[in-house]
């Protein structure tokens, strides 16, 4: 018995030990190729950017106040961004305006308020989905209600409600966790204190969840500010030689106008393309910049 | 009730109805998103019954040619089986080139990372997610197109527009989305599990594929799910790239349409309201509508489940 074993064990240990190093071979392999597989995004995103910078950043530096503060033309040289920029502007604005107050009423009514009934899960459930909804959908609701049924037709009112109505499933979200993470300590000490429910939401809790709530609104903002489908859908103008004075008067975007560049046959227009897609990065690089100081400024760790 | 001061339970008697106003002014914009939800469905219907009131049901469903203002009639003829193609083809694409990396970061990020290398790279890789899509539509037309597919595969075989470089800037923008969910799921497989299979003398590659993976592959199915769904409601990237011809093709080097293509190309060619091919976007918009609303259901009840499974 012994015998055998002996004569066995060498080759046991050898098959063994050659497995063993096929296995860490395959181990070491296999990191390898998790590794590259999650850098190849990043490579990605740093040839996307330098793409853009590459094309645009000659355009841009040739004269950037003209570009900034130029109408658009047929003549690529002379095109220039001003109406697309300040239309952004005031859209993000009245956007954030309008679907601010309506989110955080939404998470502040499901999260302290809402009787768990059937209404409230089938509020839940809807707003889910709606933040799954197509934004190209968003704008055909835009065009069919505020645009020709409200009569807005192609308006900085008309885009901003639509934008506003695409953000709240998101701003909703973001202010229910914020509002969620606020210790339940808070409520009660409040409560112990005097104060009836509404005074303890207005007076604690909001604030308490309003770094999260302006993180979350802001990113919403950001991820507004550059969609094109549903401002196209809607029918808002590129070509135009005016700034609004109205909220029914025509504005123009700064994506709408990237894409309308873009499909255009000169290259110049393509390198105006890229140059206003470095403003767009650039501003939704700030926004970006501006959530995750509120974040990180703000916070309030329980 | 006898003790309470009368002025003491006048104001609080005050302070309810205010408070009632206001929780009622709250419920008020919580279910606005239902009105929102409503408002989609009857914008979208009305004018689909206007266009099938002109146009038959059976041929959008089953027609192949998608030709709005051509062919025997005057409204031309309204098949969806064309752009439904271009649609899945972008959907099948963009999953074939998000889903293997994707699911390599949610592994590398979940297994393998130090925390210092997870807060590097997961925020790196949510800006991928926030470029705007019609950025990354013209970085398809001017780098993926030009510089990456046409040097590969031959400057006669791949089109100016064609639905690969739609497919491959769709995939990037869900990667991040495959990633995030994927990786959620393999941090909620507990640790007990990895450690049982250590103790069995695993590698950490075996532990990875054989107990992390299975153990999350609802949660990863349902990523894939979602991100599908985002690839189908993608605009941007795909009018730009993927081209404006509607076809029933299977080959990625050609021009294709999808769904969401066709309806920005129709609004942006400024079709008159009223017209046969207008009320045609509102069919488009409900079909787009179905198919995101399924997917995303499917993708939230699978999530469901596995949270169950495991708290």
């Amino acid at each position: 018995m012994s015998a055998v074993t002996d004569a066995l064990a060498p080759a046991a240990l050898r098959r063994g030990a050659s497995r063993s190093s096929a296995k860490i071979a395959l181990d070491i392999a296999f990191s390898v190729v998790l590794f590259v597989g999650t850098i190849v995004g990043v490579i990605a995103l740093a040839t996307l950017i330098w793409t853009i910078l590459d094309s645009g950043w000659a355009r841009l530096w040739a004269d950037p106040a003209a570009f900034l503060g130029n109408y658009v033309s047929r003549l690529p040289a002379r095109a220039g961004i001003k109406a697309a920029l300040v239309g952004s502007a005031y859209l993000m604005v009245l956007t954030a305006v309008i679907c601010f107050p309506l989110g955080v009423g939404a998470a502040v009514y499901l999260e302290e308020f809402a009787p768990r009934n059937r209404v409230t899960n089938f509020v839940e459930a809807n707003i889910a989905n709606l933040a799954g909804v197509p934004s190209v959908v968003y704008g055909l609701l835009g065009l069919g209600i505020f645009a020709r049924f409200l009569r807005l037709g192609p308006s900085l009112l008309a885009g901003a409600l639509t934008l506003a109505v695409m953000s709240l499933p998101v701003i909703i979200v973001a202010g229910r966790e914020a509002i969620r993470a606020v210790p339940d300590s808070v409520r009660l000490g409040a409560y112990a204190l005097g104060a009836t429910k509404w005074q303890t939401v207005r007076r604690q809790v909001l604030p308490a969840a309003m770094p999260g709530t302006l993180t979350g609104t802001i990113l919403a903002l950001s991820r507004a500010i550059g969609e094109t489908a549903p401002l196209l859908v809607i029918g808002l103008p590129i070509v135009i030689f005016s700034l609004p004075n109205d909220l029914r008067d025509p504005v123009s975007a700064l994506p709408l106008l990237i894409f309308d560049w873009t499909s255009r046959p000169q290259h110049a227009f393509a390198e105006a393309a890229a140059a206003a897609s470095i403003i767009l990065l650039a501003l939704l690089l700030a926004m970006n910049a501006v959530a995750i100081f509120l974040r990180n400024r703000y916070t309030i760790r329980w | 009730m006898a003790t309470t001061p009368p002025e003491l339970s006048i104001t609080r008697r005050r302070a309810r109805t205010g408070e009632r106003l206001i929780v009622n002014a709250l419920f008020l914009c919580a279910v606005l998103s239902l009105a929102v939800t409503v408002g989609i469905i009857a914008v979208l219907l009305v004018d689909t019954v206007e266009f099938f009131r002109d146009s038959s049901l059976w041929g959008f469903l089953t027609g192949t040619v998608w030709a709005p203002g051509q062919g025997a009639g005057t409204d031309g003829l309204y098949g969806v089986w064309p752009l439904i193609n271009g649609t899945l083809m972008i959907g099948v694409g963009s999953i074939v080139v998000g889903l293997p990396l994707g699911l390599l970061t949610a592994i590398y990020l979940s297994e393998y990372a130090s925390s210092r290398v997870r807060g590097t790279l997961k925020p790196t890789l949510e800006i991928l997610a926030g470029i705007p899509t019609v950025v990354v539509g013209f970085f398809a037309l001017q780098f993926i197109t030009p510089d990456l597919l046409r040097p590969i595969f031959g400057e006669d075989r791949v089109f100016i527009f064609n639905a690969a470089a739609g497919s491959i800037a769709v995939g990037l923008m869900i990667l991040p989305i495959i990633a995030s969910i994927s990786e959620d799921a393999m941090r909620a497989v507990p640790s007990s599990l990895r450690e049982a299979a250590f103790g069995l003398g695993s590698t950490k590659r075996q532990v990875s594929l054989r107990v992390v993976v299975p153990a999350a592959l609802s949660g990863i199915s349902a990523s894939v799910i979602l991100a599908f769904s985002r690839a189908v409601g993608e605009t941007m990237a795909v009018t730009i790239a993927a081209g404006n011809s509607p076809k029933m093709t299977l080959n990625y080097f050609e021009s294709i349409q999808t769904l969401t293509a066709s309806i920005a190309q129709t609004v942006n060619g400024e079709v008159a309201s009223g017209t046969v091919r207008y009320n045609a976007l509102f069919a488009l918009g409900i079909t787009l509508f179905l198919i995101t609303l399924v997917m995303n259901l499917i993708s939230a009840r699978i999530v469901r489940r596995y949270r169950q499974v495991y708290s």
